[in-house]
């Protein structure tokens, strides 16, 4: 899999000031990706082809035909706070929607302040990047991209070549799922979700004496 | 090829002085004997620029911190004039805020909300080109906001105005002798540094 594949990957940037939006331009071109900036949280959610307003009824985002996007975003990097926007209001709003939640986003913010950061995971954040953003952070991007492209494309890819931390393969143990409880909300659901199905073959009833193997 | 030995033992000389040892003066007077009239006068701008460097790039106090050099890496042959554009965005930026803040600070009722937002945009883009002292004189300035102290916050203010005109003096200076080095012929050295 050569780095060409980089390319592929389109990435929105969100902030309001024309300075940072300049530089994380030239960052993400540095590292080969493609580039979209917008000044504000509601330019970017037309952008992605959600209307804003609509965005309040989680179940019915409005995606109009017209609007709906072209170009496949593959990851949005987006300033903590911005006029117009409540904080990490962006977040929020792609999490919610159905059609867009599968898009990493990534925070941007100049304050180190430890709630803001787990606030911003808890909400369904990959990344929380201090200000001002460097090249070598930009390198803990792709593996949330590749995740996400591969799953679109190929369903469930064990993604075992990538090299992926353990925590997506296998079923992990009662102190592992204790430390997970960090990650998003919706990992842990997944995670539940494929040790249910497994747990079965372990505590399935011995009949009549006999164990069941599968 | 003479300027590209130069140029290498330049950058040399810039890394060691701040590892504090102090190269011999020979190889320096022994080099720029044997020089044309050209290759003198790119090694006398590029001492220049290293020198302007060395006041301008220092790890604490300096006018400059790394974030100056990360921009500096993300120039290249595509994107030539790239921090050019950004400092010159900076400096209309900057002197928009410092012009709102002027007038906020100046009304009977100061609004000290509406202060610490421009000062927190101030201290944002200051800190992406790398303006250590501009920030963090902003950091300063957004304390006295904290506290509502109207007299802090127009010390500060004044200190801002300070740093911003001493930084951008100093890279007009700095850009200023990187045309003079490129329109000689010669090129700007990568300087490496260890922060």
């Amino acid at each position: 899999m050569g780095m060409a594949a980089d390319s592929e990957f389109h990435v929105l940037a969100v902030d309001d000031s024309i300075i940072d939006r300049k530089v994380i331009e030239r960052l993400l071109k540095t590292s080969s990706y493609q580039v979209t900036t917008v000044d504000s949280g509601s330019k970017a959610l037309e952008f992605l082809g959600l209307r804003e307003d609509d965005g309040i009824n989680p179940n019915t985002p409005s995606v109009s035909p017209n609007n709906h996007r072209e170009v496949e975003v593959n990851l949005v990097i987006t300033d903590y706070c911005m006029p117009g926007m409540t904080d990490y209001g962006l977040l929020k709003k792609i999490k919610e929607s159905s059609s867009l939640k599968n898009i990493p986003v990534v925070i941007m913010s100049s304050e180190n302040v430890p709630s803001r950061i787990s606030r911003c995971l808890e909400e369904g954040a990959e990344e929380f990047l201090l200000k001002p953003v460097k090249l070598s952070d930009l390198k803990k991007l792709r593996p949330h991209m590749l995740r996400t492209k591969i799953k679109s494309h190929n369903g469930k890819q064990e993604p075992e070549e990538l090299g992926m931390p353990d925590e997506k393969i296998g079923f992990p143990s009662p102190k592992q799922e204790e430390q997970q409880q960090q990650q998003p909300q919706s990992k842990n659901n997944k995670r539940k979700a494929m040790e249910e199905d497994v747990s079965p073959e372990r505590t399935r009833p011995r009949l009549n004496g006999i164990t069941t193997m599968v | 090829m003479e300027v590209v030995q130069i140029q290498r033992r330049l950058v040399d000389f810039t890394k060691s002085l701040f590892m504090e040892v102090i190269p011999s003066k020979k190889n320096k007077t022994g080099t720029l004997r044997h020089t044309n009239l050209l290759t003198k006068i790119s090694v006398l701008c590029l001492i220049c620029l290293v020198l302007l460097l060395l006041v301008v790039v220092d790890r604490e106090k300096g006018l400059l911190d790394s974030q100056f050099l990360q921009l500096q890496q993300l120039q290249d042959e595509s994107n030539p004039d790239f921090v050019v554009e950004v400092v010159s965005l900076f400096f209309d930026d900057s002197e928009k805020l410092l012009n709102e803040l002027t007038i906020a600070l100046d009304q009977p009722n100061v609004d000290f909300k509406k202060v610490d937002g421009y000062v927190h945009q101030l201290k944002g883009s200051s800190s992406s080109i790398g303006a250590q002292r501009v920030k963090n004189a902003c950091v300063d300035f957004r304390n006295f906001c904290e506290v509502q102290n109207i007299e802090g916050c127009r010390t500060c203010l004044q200190q801002v105005k300070q740093e911003c005109y001493l930084v951008k003096n100093k890279l007009e200076t700095l850009f200023r002798l990187e045309q003079q080095i490129v329109a000689s012929g010669g090129s700007i050295p990568m300087i490496e540094m260890d922060f």
